[in-house]
């Protein structure tokens, strides 16, 4: 479904990333880690559309990223759930709107639609925070509700950047069991992390393959973690 | 989708797509009072364009199609010229009827001046001819080159020579309406481009998570464009509706009065201002329409 061929990313100076290949089964679950800076954002930012290879090939659901337009990459993008590092919600909106914004952009914001949001809202654990503001959740609401937004597509993938960057140890456990359950679902996972804690303890629950970026290049982690 | 269907959509919208761009009381009240304005003077400009369009069909109306022949002859070929004047004016194009005025309605016409017991027999009184002109006209140089070579005392009086430049004038003022509306629905599009700039610059990181969660521009473009529409549109009608109701207070128009008292609409023209708002909703939706997708484009 994400597939990289030798793969190369600079911003305009040197590379960022050199040498990716990478192919995303269905159904797998991945962790993604490495030193603050090292392209973990860049790396799930190819992984959307959202940039496009310096040198090589992306492709998602079989199509090459630099052959689509921006409409085409926003009509794949519904397929690819994503977590971002910063969450970016519409500040004006309660949380519920922003929730469904996915689908009230595709045209699909129906009555079943919005029956689905209500237990979708129940299952992060914000069904009684559905009015508020984003600018009023604390950062492990902010993520859960992120992480509802990012699924309410049914998406075959969800990608989450440091979705346990502000939340306590507790919060991050429960994060990362929505995670579990979803890949569970049948969904393909990818978590952008540098809490070791966290990967390590996702070992116990789920079959998870952990990624390095390291001098620009993507290695399969060994079993020191 | 049908053309109906897609209006409807875009006119009653989709309430949720609606909010996704957060409002913008400010941008909003300033586009609703330009357009208003806008289209205030714009009512103005058209009634002037209309009443100038009247005045130059009246003035035309009422001259065109009546000219005069004079005969100055010496009294025994009075008679002789004139028949030759009327079988030349018979056979010209253009010309409906001709006939030469009595002497009864020769006196009619000098009795103001002379009194009534003017001998008129025993006055060199040019013999007048009345010609009355079909739709189309004639030649008048033509005519009057074949008059000099048969009927050597006639002068025509064709009115052309001061009919002309107050039919220009009146055309010209005309023009000069249609153009102040033209100028008018100019600068509003310069003004929703502008105000469309702002409201999408203001809004970038807006658009920044629209695309994130899979907009198309079309999408993102049409939740600005529908805005900024609806706001000329109920602007401009207010503005073309204040505008009407300053025309109905203006004196009635009168014969006596002319021009002045002309300046309004008349019948059927009062349809006419309810086609500035739609005019102004047609000019926001397209220079917001420019204006999102190139700096979608940009902002890529
Ligand atoms: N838009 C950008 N333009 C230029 N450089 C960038 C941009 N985004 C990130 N970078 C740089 O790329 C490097 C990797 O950033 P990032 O992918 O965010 O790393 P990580 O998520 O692993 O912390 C950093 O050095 C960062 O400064
Ligand atoms: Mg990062």
């Amino acid at each position: 479904m994400i597939e990289f061929d030798n793969m190369a990313y600079s911003y305009g100076g040197g590379e960022l990333l050199s040498e990716i290949s990478l192919r995303l089964t269905p159904g797998s679950f991945h962790f993604l880690t490495g030193p603050s800076g090292a392209g973990k954002t860049t790396f799930l930012k190819l992984c959307y559309g959202a940039l496009k290879p310096t040198s090589g090939q992306a492709r998602l659901f079989g199509q090459d990223v630099r052959e689509m337009d921006r409409d085409a990459l926003a009509i794949t993008r519904r397929r690819i759930g994503v977590v971002h590092q910063d969450c970016q919600f519409l500040d004006h909106l309660p949380v519920a709107d922003n929730v469904a914004l996915p689908l009230t952009v595709s045209g699909q914001d129906t009555l079943e639609q919005v029956a689905n949001l209500k237990e979708l809202m129940g299952w992060v654990g914000l069904g009684e925070r559905a009015g508020a503001l984003p600018p009023e959740l604390s950062g492990g609401e902010r993520q859960r509700a992120a992480l509802a937004r990012a699924v309410i597509m049914s998406p075959d993938v969800v990608l989450a950047d440091e979705p346990t960057g502000n939340v306590d140890w507790e919060m991050s456990q429960r994060l990362l069991q929505l995670l579990v359950e979803l890949n569970r679902m049948g969904k393909t996972i990818m978590i952008a992390t540098h809490d070791l804690n966290l990967i390590r303890t996702a070992k116990h629950h789920v079959q998870a393959r952990v990624l390095r970026i390291a001098n620009r290049r993507l290695q399969l982690a060994g079993a020191d973690l | 989708m049908s053309l109906r269907a897609s209006l409807r959509t875009f006119l009653v919208g989709d309430a949720q797509a609606d909010r996704v761009v957060p409002p913008s009381g400010f941008t909003a009240q300033l586009t609703l009072f330009a357009a208003a304005a806008m289209a205030f003077l714009a009512v103005f400009a058209m009634a002037l364009s209309l009443a100038a369009g009247r005045l130059a069909e009246r003035w035309g109306a009422e001259l065109a199609h009546s000219s005069t022949l004079r005969i100055s002859a010496p009294s025994e070929q009075m008679a002789e010229q004139t028949a030759a004047a009327l079988r030349v004016l018979e056979t010209t194009p253009g010309i409906a009827s001709a006939r030469a005025l009595d002497k009864a309605e020769q006196r009619a016409l000098l009795e103001p001046w002379f009194g009534p017991d003017l001998p008129l027999e025993s006055l060199p009184v040019p013999q007048l001819i009345e010609i009355v002109e079909t739709e189309e006209g004639y030649d008048a140089s033509g005519l009057r080159l074949r008059l000099s070579a048969e009927v050597p005392g006639a002068v025509l009086d064709d009115h052309t020579r001061w009919r002309r430049p107050l039919e220009a004038a009146a055309g010209r003022l005309r023009l000069l309406g249609w153009l102040s509306i033209g100028l008018i629905a100019g600068t509003m599009g310069v003004m929703i481009t502008l105000a469309a700039h702002a409201a999408l610059a203001a809004n970038a990181q807006v658009i920044a998570v629209l695309r994130l969660v899979g907009a198309t521009d079309h999408y993102i473009a049409r939740a600005f464009v529908r805005r900024f529409t609806l706001r000329a549109l109920f602007g401009a009608g207010a503005g073309a509706g204040l505008g009407m109701l300053a025309m109905l207070a203006l004196p009635e128009a009168q014969e006596t009065g002319g021009f002045l008292t002309g300046l309004g609409f008349a019948g059927a023209g009062w349809l006419l201002p309810l086609l500035i708002p739609v005019l102004a909703a047609g000019v926001a939706y397209g220079a917001t329409r420019i204006a999102a997708r190139r700096r979608l484009r940009e902002l890529a």
